[in-house]
């Protein structure tokens, strides 16, 4: 079946099932490779996309669904001002270890943000449901407060 | 400071990513050195993609010179140095070529970094151990050094003067008597045509005085991390290559199960399949290729989906009822028995019996029976490999993987092909902890690739990578001890109840035979029985350490606890007993120091405020634990909130760890500290059981993984030390779990001695 996707602001269409991931659709068709499988079951969120600007786990999410609305993917995320800033945070820090979770971290950082321009640490921890099996977690937590310009130091109870 | 003097926008990493395709691409075509570029993206590291190598053939071409096997100079200055280890997050693809660029003495503004190949001229590739700054810390340096005495010998014989007249500044060399100096790229031409050292030259090198560096201990940001950030395609999973299919293979539940029949029919017709077939065992190693079924096609997707409708009959072999539940007995049974099968290392029968006899005359005695589960490694990319069985016989491998050397003789095995016809490609790892020293997936794809005739990559489900690992074992630990009247204690005893076949333990399954505080203590004795299993195991992220230590730091508490002292005090006492060893050489193995292991508890305890815990609130406790291991000396203090429900949280870890003279890298080191400390967290809430033969757990909803709410605080100090620098993937993790077990007793009273914690045993009022 066909369907008609905007990724990243471009406009095209796929012919697919209807109940294929748009995860798989867009790694393996629109060949948007920066997009990770972790799970398949909306675990780990690697897969983290904005769907209108919603951080959504693509594994789990059909193209079907996805049809007509407006996807960004890490590879446009740099076009918001605030997912350029949080990109840039992630440097200044040198948040990555491995790096595979780090894709699907800045797309549910960039929709945190967008929602709560400065959070708390539990807004943070709220917010940030996405597994990182190198624990880069501290560094993640001060990039997001870099990118907002707050105080990356660690307020929760101690 | 940072020695990363790059402009850090995206936009200007976005040029320096060019510049590094471009000089690459030029030292292709100039040299015809390193890589072996048979299709648009087979270049030595497909973390360059296609495009970006098509952009720079159209750029002006730079002649680039081999200076020696690492070090390449363009007319430029820039100065491309290889990175040969794997690299799975702990950074080595920055830190190895710091090592060559301190000791050439460049500008690291001017350096690119480029990923080998997987050959035997870079020696050991091994991601493994935390084994690659001591194994590197001198030979890397040495490769800089004489690099830079080649450009030494150019600027000498341009000028007519003695090499020794010249010094180097950054990128340069200059000659105090003349005032003359020149840039290494003015002298790579020359430099690069004149005969290599002779044995002499390379004996007269000296590497820099410490108090020289300008590069090692500057922090120095992780190369790939723009890449990363923009989501450009540079792990296993996204390796393309011109005319490629998907595979999935489909392994036996029960470990090593073999193929009887299949309806490869059936799948082959579903749309979108294009191969479906049966690949066959070859060798013994759980670990190996064993049976499966193989389905191709278009898209992995697709293919997963049909995978579906795969019905296999399975021969599921002698080992088909092997369970957790069997195992619990057995181990049960053992500690009844009381005495083990054997004794270890160390141990005799007579020592044994003395150290039993020791416990029982004591005034006081701890009895205490420790247990820990399976654990599965679960790095975030699932397993995964490329392969291209070419028509010529030969076998091109990208391959995500921690471990070359096997990587090799494994899929040469599985092809049924000389190893050197095989080409493998080193690619970075979304993840190691010691899943990717097992080249079972590679393996596979060779195996697939052979029979599929077209380029293939293969990828597991999350499902599969929990269900076919290389786990960490579990353990059982009856321990005894002896305390005197004064609070000493005066014997001590272990029976270790562990997995393996015939007498042999499983991969991982060991415990150390003089664990501390063997030599510490008198009548110290140690024994083991073997539950016989047949589970693929192997080295998890510091492997043993990462289980005994949680029995051992928990159970020394407990004896400080029935000694009436301080959990501080008492390790102090016990490692004031030990004698220093011998001082290693640079690149000899440290052994363990009770004075450095002093020293960092003492810090620890500075740091964390341990002296004033009496005043905390009811509920919140500190633990302590240290721990010798990859030859690093750390010491823990865990501070943790129990609510009366039981439920808890860790606040914060105090680490403090003795690595040696040098942080080589500091930013990457206080990451990786803080990821190996946090990391200990995950196996206080996981377990990996076995029913039937297979494995229960599937995916990260019953094997969980920390989020962001748990993962405490992290303070990371390193005690600087006159030893070699040694490794830090690992030795921060194993005194994670007993500082915080240690700390849930100092809050609540309740002695946590089996993992994963079950928070209602902790409640309290």
């Amino acid at each position: 079946m066909a369907f008609t996707l905007t990724i990243n602001g471009k406009t095209q269409t796929v012919d697919v099932p209807g109940e294929m991931p748009l995860l798989w659709v867009l790694r393996d068709k629109v060949e948007l490779k920066g997009t990770k499988f972790g799970c398949g079951v909306g675990s780990c969120r690697a897969c983290t996309v904005h769907v209108e600007g919603v951080a959504t786990p693509s594994c789990v999410t059909t193209v079907a669904a996805a049809a007509g609305k407006r996807v960004t993917t890490i590879e446009g995320i740099s076009e918001s001002p605030i997912g350029k800033a949080v990109q840039k945070a992630w440097l200044d820090i040198d948040v990555v270890q491995c790096g595979y979770c780090q894709a699907g971290q800045i797309m549910a950082a960039t929709a945190l943000l967008a929602k709560t321009p400065k959070p708390t640490d539990a807004d943070i921890d709220a917010g940030m449901p996405n597994a990182c099996r190198c624990a880069t977690y501290p560094r993640i937590r001060a990039a997001i407060k870099q990118a907002a310009g707050i105080s990356t130091t660690d307020t929760r109870e101690v | 400071m940072s020695a990363n003097t790059k402009p850090d926008t995206l936009e200007t990493e976005l040029a320096n990513a060019s510049r590094r395709n471009f000089l690459k691409f030029s030292a292709a075509a100039g040299g015809g050195l390193l890589l072996s570029m048979t299709v648009a993206c087979a270049t030595a590291d497909p973390t360059d993609s296609a495009t970006d190598l098509k952009a720079a053939k159209a750029s002006p071409k730079a002649p680039v010179q081999m200076i020696n096997l690492y070090v390449a100079i363009a007319a430029d200055g820039t100065t491309r140095i290889m990175a040969k280890n794997p690299e799975i997050g702990q950074g080595i693809k920055t830190m190895l070529p710091m090592l060559i660029a301190e000791e050439l003495d460049i500008d690291w503004a001017k350096v690119t970094l480029e990923q080998t190949d997987a050959e035997t001229k870079w020696g050991s590739q091994i991601a493994g151990g935390s084994f690659a700054t001591p194994n590197h810390w001198i030979p890397l340096r040495q490769q800089g050094a004489q690099a830079r005495l080649v450009l030494l010998k150019a600027a000498a014989a341009k000028w007519s003067v003695p090499v020794s007249e010249l010094t180097t500044g950054p990128s340069v060399v200059k000659h105090a008597a003349s005032k003359k100096s020149i840039g290494y790229g003015e002298l790579a031409m020359e430099a690069a045509k004149l005969p290599p050292l002779t044995e002499d030259e390379i004996k007269s090198v000296k590497l820099k005085d410490a108090k020289d560096f300008r590069i090692i201990g500057k922090s120095v940001k992780n190369w790939d991390n723009p890449r990363i950030v923009r989501g450009e395609p540079i792990f296993g999973i996204d390796v393309t290559v011109p005319g490629m299919k998907y595979a999935t293979f489909t392994q036996s539940p029960v470990f090593a199960g073999k193929v009887v029949s299949a309806n490869l029919d059936e799948i082959m017709a579903i749309p979108g399949v294009t191969d479906a077939f049966i690949v066959r065992q070859v060798g013994t190693d759980l670990m190996g290729l064993l049976d499966g079924v193989a389905v191709i096609g278009d898209d992995w997707w697709t293919i997963n989906q049909a995978r579906k409708k795969l019905k296999i009959e399975w021969d599921e072999g002698q080992w088909k009822d092997q369970s957790t539940a069997s195992f619990n007995k057995q181990a049960d049974d053992f500690a009844k028995a009381g005495k083990p099968q054997g004794v270890l290392a160390g141990t005799t029968d007579a020592s044994w019996a003395a150290a039993d006899a020791a416990v029982n005359g004591a005034a006081k005695k701890v009895e205490a029976a420790y247990a820990y589960p399976f654990l599965v490694h679960a790095p975030l990319e699932p397993m995964n490999c490329t392969a291209h069985m070419k028509a010529d016989g030969t076998l091109e491998i990208w391959a995500p993987s921690q471990n070359f050397g096997p990587a090799r003789s494994m899929a040469a095995a599985a092809a049924g092909i000389a190893p050197d016809k095989i080409t493998i490609h080193m690619i970075r790892c979304g993840g190691g902890f010691g899943r990717r020293l097992s080249n079972d997936y590679v393996a596979q794809v060779a195996a697939i690739a052979k029979q599929a005739k077209v380029p293939v990559k293969m990828l597991w489900t999350r499902e599969e990578d929990v269900q076919h690992d290389p786990y960490r074992p579990g353990g059982f630990h009856n321990l005894r001890a002896g305390i005197d009247a004064s609070g000493k204690i005066v014997g001590l005893t272990n029976h270790f109840v562990t997995y393996g076949q015939n007498g042999k333990t499983l991969s991982s399954a060991t415990m150390t035979p003089n664990e501390f505080p063997f030599g510490y203590a008198p009548n110290v004795a140690y024994g083991q029985s073997i539950i016989p299993a047949n589970i693929p195991t192997g080295p998890m992220r510091a492997p043993v350490s990462n289980a005994v230590c949680f029995v051992y730091q928990s159970f020394l508490d407990e004896c400080a606890v029935a000694a009436g002292k301080d959990p501080l005090d008492f390790r102090l006492e016990l490692l004031a007993a030990g004698k220093e060893p011998p001082k290693a050489e640079p690149g000899r193995p440290q052994q363990f120091s009770p004075k450095r292991m002093s020293d960092a508890l003492k810090e620890v305890a500075k740091r964390s405020g341990w002296a004033n815990r009496k005043s905390l609130p009811k509920g919140t406790g500190m633990g302590i634990a240290f721990y010798f291991s990859h030859q690093g000396h750390f010491a823990h203090v865990a501070k943790v909130k129990v609510e009366n429900n039981g439920n808890f949280r860790v606040q914060k870890i105090w680490v403090v760890g003795d690595v040696g003279s040098h942080i080589i890298n500091p930013i990457n080191a206080e990451n990786q500290a803080q990821g190996g400390a946090l990391d200990g967290l995950n196996s206080l809430y996981q377990q990996i059981t076995f029913e039937k033969g297979r494995t229960k757990q599937s995916n990260f909803y019953d094997m969980p993984l920390i989020r962001m709410n748990q993962a405490a605080q992290v303070d990371v100090h390193f005690l600087i030390t006159d030893n070699s620098p040694t490794g830090l993937g690992e030795p921060t993790l194993p005194p994670v779990p007993p500082a915080v077990t240690n700390a849930i007793f100092a809050a609540t009273g309740k002695r946590a001695r089996s993992l994963p914690l079950n928070p209602k045993d902790f409640a309290w009022t």
